[in-house]
């Protein structure tokens, strides 16, 4: 009996042991992997300086639309410009670290029409590895720079009581907003295996996810802001902890505790949507030309 | 006769070659009703902010989303026409091919974006437009003549568009690579249509500008005048003007780079 235990023991840390092995593995390869695209996109300096600008202007545009609707009102949803350029930051630098990291894999559909998604699957490497590394676009470094010049913006003209728990959010709460985008990310290219053609779907929850979460919650219908609390929880990467820093009515009068709670929320998103993707990755038929 | 016929079948090839993805068709149609419900909100708190900001009512402002919405897609406001796969073209060399056809290289591209413009307006706007009319409060006319004179706008509107990326396109002969102005082209478009918001809500001078650049042609133009805010007249003298001093800087610009082609290729 001792020795059945044992063995068993000895096979579930060899398991966890493997499994730990396949994360590292899967880390290591991303960073070979993006680290590849970074030499060759610096290869054309130019190029990225104007790819990276570009970026950078056309996430810019979003704001600017913002400046314009507060060049003719002194406040959207009852908060004013410095709470929604807050708002507006947080949902940038978050998603733009998100779409850094793993935004090709936006690419996905294109791979499995084309068959070419095959060439990763024999490579021994995780996929997932693999398609969030595909070319990697550092140019994306525009989106993330242009989220910290409004969030910089914001915090120098918002006029905030701060307190250790309010400056120890503000970090939680970009990164863990990231993950929650990762999570969206990834579970839009899961979606992809089945959908094909309708990879556009995704869009509607990655920047138009982004694009509702630079306006205050008071602007939208209370079922969309359910939705965007309890279905895909975007609420937890800037309403709510906004809504501690500037000391606001929670949005759905939700408990003042859940301003701390982003950090959860990612996690269980990361993890639905690994189940996802592999749920995703096993229904996948090659088009085996 | 016979080159009329042609244009045509083009036309219709583009209409075919969009209408054949449904599955695309359908998911561009749920993306761009989200985008509408988002913008609608945001548009509804600025008009109670500000009732009769730039002239509109709060049910035109509402309007003005969903028909922004409606024609992203078939104006190519955000991109997504022909120019990618001219550009595509030259930069390859196989566009020495398409100058070899008996057919007029303008024409061509002109008659596809245009069977295209009409599939993207029927199969990605109208439903999107209808969602929107249903739940949201909307200002839309009841005579018929002014729908009739917000068609003719928009055929215009076909013709503005395609001029401008027309020129994008053929600035790859020059640049080759066309990432950057394919980018500054859009964000122009994106900025200086309405698209970004209505032209009429941008402040002072600033407003004035944008008005008077073509791209206000694309989306504010029809928007006028389906909202009853502009003279349809003026609106069609207005559009036609850029499409046409457009349509010509793009057959000077390509008999400029046809020449060059012909030194180039050897």
């Amino acid at each position: 009996m001792a020795e059945a235990t044992e063995a068993t023991e000895a096979a579930e840390a060899a398991g966890a042991g493997v499994r730990r092995g396949r994360v590292v593995e899967g880390v290591r390869a991303y960073g070979l992997i993006a680290g590849m695209w970074i030499r060759s996109t610096m290869a054309y300096r130019t190029s990225f300086a104007l790819t990276t600008f570009g970026n950078f202007a056309m996430t810019a545009l979003d704001f600017v639309a913002i400046l314009l609707m507060f060049s003719r009102v002194d406040a959207l949803g009852g908060w004013s410009l410095p709470e929604v350029a807050f708002l507006y930051g947080l949902s940038a630098v978050s998603f733009g670290l998100a779409d850094l990291a793993i935004g090709s894999m936006e690419r996905l559909g294109r791979r499995v029409r084309d068959g070419t998604l095959d060439t990763l699957l024999v490579r021994p490497v995780p996929v997932l590895a693999q398609v969030a590394a595909d070319r990697f676009g550092l140019r994306r470094l525009g989106r993330v720079v242009q989220g910290l010049l409004v969030l910089g913006y914001a915090l120098a003209v918002v006029g905030v009581d701060w307190t250790a728990a309010k400056l120890l959010l503000l970090p939680v709460a970009l990164l863990s907003g990231a993950g929650i985008f990762c999570a969206v990310f990834v579970a839009a290219a899961a979606f992809q295996f089945v959908a094909q053609d309708a990879s556009e779907v995704s869009n509607a929850f990655t920047y138009g996810g982004t694009t509702m979460l630079q306006y205050p919650p008071a602007v939208f219908a209370l079922d969309l802001v359910r939705g965007a609390t309890f279905v895909v929880p975007l609420a937890f990467v800037n309403w709510l902890p906004a809504s501690f820093v500037l000391e606001r009515p929670y949005p759905l009068d939700l408990p003042g505790w859940v301003a701390f709670t982003p950090p959860l929320v990612a996690a269980a998103c990361c993890a639905l949507a690994g189940l996802a993707w592999r749920a995703g990755l096993r229904s996948y038929r090659s088009t085996g030309s | 006769m016979g080159s009329g016929r042609l244009y045509v079948a083009v036309a219709a090839g583009g209409f075919r070659r969009y209408a054949t993805y449904r599955a695309a068709t359908a998911a561009g149609v749920f993306t761009n009703t989200v985008f509408g419900l988002i913008l609608v909100y945001t548009y509804l708190a600025l008009w109670d902010e500000k009732p009769q900001l730039g002239g509109y009512d709060q049910a035109q402002a509402v309007t003005f989303v969903w028909l922004g919405q409606a024609l992203l897609a078939a104006l190519a406001i955000g991109g997504g026409g022909f120019e990618d796969e001219l550009m595509e073209r030259i930069r390859s060399g196989d566009v020495a091919v398409d100058l070899y056809r008996p057919a007029d290289l303008q024409l061509w591209w002109l008659a596809a974006d245009v069977g295209r413009a009409l599939f993207q307006l029927l199969g990605r706007g109208v439903v999107p437009f209808v969602f929107g009319s249903l739940f949201f409060p909307v200002a839309l006319p009841r005579e018929v003549s002014v729908w009739a004179a917000f068609l003719v706008t928009l055929l215009l509107a076909m013709l503005v568009g395609f001029a401008l990326r027309y020129l994008v396109a053929l600035s790859a002969f020059w640049l080759l690579d066309g990432t950057g102005v394919t980018q500054m082209a859009w964000l122009a478009g994106l900025f200086c249509s309405g698209m970004l918001l209505p032209l009429n809500v941008f402040p002072g001078a600033l407003g004035e500008v944008v008005r008077a650049l073509p791209w206000s042609s694309l989306l504010q133009a029809p928007a006028d005048v389906l909202l009853g805010e502009a003279d349809p007249l003026g609106t069609y003298l207005f559009q036609a003007s850029w499409a046409v001093a457009l349509l010509a800087l793009g057959r000077l610009v390509q008999s400029a780079a046809t020449r060059r082609v012909v030194v180039q290729g050897g």
